[in-house]
């Protein structure tokens, strides 16, 4: 297990992945950022402020003004079904609709590289048979975060990925996405209540607020 | 062999029966007795009017006003299904997928066998026309509102569900594909249920009213046959047209599930 650091930067290609512009959703903004590529961007703010609504607004779940730009491509010149698995939000809240775990992933994915992911984040081989009433709120998320890097997205919308999670369960999480954030060269905004965890996680760190953004200092 | 005319005094010892009942929920304490004397006059009149408007529809047999009925029926049958629904979709459109369907399903059977299978001529007379597509508007009228029922209500307890198939990056027919097809089956259950009793546990109505009326057994039961396949098919279209319609008007083209799109008490509560 390699342990997160503060040596967490972006690697060698500083080029920008994900460029949001002007974006306004309900009473909120105009926010402009750019996450670079394979960049991990803390996101902190209020409770009520609209972190989540932020990341909606991203994925484009909920209708909002303003340009959001993938590799230089606006969002609307993609079909919503393919840019939501480009830029893929994991909330914090999963939410599961058949008996089995297993049947939540595609089966056309790699068998040895989906268990790969899950060991990596705590689970056996065997999980993919379990039943969905069995498993707590913790096991749910850690779930959901490998289901959710399952299409391979380009950038990873986490909102609290560890909100549910003991202090072990943090740490592998924490560095289960640090190592895929380096393997695959995504881009992660990681939305926080846990200022020592973004800290941790994040190069930089944005607070939002109702009308605009502000960068905090690490 | 003709029918039996029933007089006044007929129907008033049926009526006194009533009455009967209406005494005993008083002296039961049901609390129905004006609920039972209030609805059966207000059954009789209506059942009057329409004897009236019937016979005067027969004795005209003119298209506009065979149309001009069938116009009413429908419009009455969307006002029908907007009210048994919990949740409604909103405004004009959610009156008019329910009667869209409807109109859709019913008329076009109904035209199919008024035309091709019983070759009545004029293919409009009233006396077939109408109460073909009585029964056929009051069956798709069932099976319509039990399903968009559903539908709404679904979409909205499982909406966290929904909403994550499509974060995973599913169209927004993947992600209501099982809530589609589950409310596809409720709006068909009852006509498949009451073809499985039809004859052995229930005699349909109107396989009844056209034995007392004197038709032979043999073609009152082929008549119902025939009934019975047009409700089926009629019901069938009606509730997949209507589910396939909700389904279009409750996501837009960016693939979000627009729950404001609904309206019912039960948002308002929670």
């Amino acid at each position: 297990m390699v342990q997160p650091s503060s040596s967490i930067s972006p690697p060698q290609n500083n080029s920008c992945r994900l460029r949001v512009e002007d974006l306004r959703f309900l009473v909120n903004g105009p926010y402009t950022f750019v996450l670079k590529e394979g960049e991990c961007l803390g996101l902190s703010g209020q409770s009520g402020v609209g972190k989540t609504q932020m990341l909606r607004a991203i994925t484009d779940l909920i209708p909002h003004s303003g340009k959001i730009l993938l590799d230089g491509v606006p969002s609307t010149s993609f079909p919503a079904p393919l840019w939501r698995s480009r830029v893929t939000m994991v909330p914090a809240e999963s939410f599961w609709w058949y008996d089995i775990v297993g049947d939540h992933f595609s089966t056309e994915f790699d068998t040895e590289f989906l268990k790969e992911k899950l060991a990596a984040v705590g689970f056996d081989k065997d999980v993919l048979n379990w039943q969905i009433s069995r498993l707590s709120t913790g096991e749910k998320q850690r779930l959901a975060l490998i289901r959710g890097v399952c299409n391979t997205p380009s950038v990873l919308l986490l909102d609290e990925p560890c909100s549910s999670l003991d202090g072990y369960h943090t740490t592998l999480t924490e560095s289960f996405i640090f190592q895929y954030l380096r393997h695959h060269n995504t881009s992660v905004l990681w939305v926080s209540h846990d200022p020592e965890q973004l800290q941790r996680v994040a190069a930089r760190e944005l607070c939002l607020e109702k009308t605009g953004l502000v960068e905090k200092t690490v | 062999m003709d029918v039996i005319a029933l007089s006044a005094w007929d129907l008033g010892i049926a009526a006194a029966l009533v009455c009967v009942l209406s005494l005993l929920s008083l002296f039961l304490s049901l609390g129905l007795e004006w609920k039972i004397l209030i609805f059966s006059c207000r059954m009789t009149a209506q059942l009057l009017f329409i004897g009236i408007v019937l016979r005067f529809l027969f004795a005209s047999g003119s298209l506009p006003i065979v149309l001009l009925m069938a116009t009413v029926m429908l419009f009455a049958a969307g006002r029908e299904v907007l009210a048994r629904q919990n949740l409604r979709l909103k405004g004009i459109t959610g009156y008019a997928i329910g009667t869209g369907a409807m109109f859709v399903s019913s008329f076009s059977v109904s035209l199919i066998a008024l035309l091709v299978i019983i070759g009545v001529d004029p293919w409009y007379t009233p006396q077939y026309a109408i109460p073909l597509l009585g029964m056929l508007l009051g069956n798709t009228m069932t099976g319509v509102s039990l399903a968009l029922d559903r539908l709404t209500d679904q979409f909205y307890k499982e909406r966290g569900g929904v909403e994550q198939r499509l974060l995973l990056g599913q169209t927004w027919q993947e992600a209501s594909s099982d809530i589609r097809k589950e409310c596809m089956r409720t709006g068909m259950i009852p006509i498949i249920n009451s073809m499985a009793a039809a004859g052995l546990v229930s005699l349909p109505g109107m396989m009844t009213g056209q034995i007392l009326g004197g038709t032979p057994p043999m073609e009152a039961v082929k008549y119902q046959i025939l009934i019975i396949f047009l409700i089926a098919a009629g019901t069938g279209f009606g509730v997949i047209s209507a589910i396939w319609m909700s389904g279009h008007y409750l996501f837009d083209n960016r693939h979000r599930l627009c729950l404001e799109r609904l309206s019912g008490s039960r948002i308002r509560k929670r």
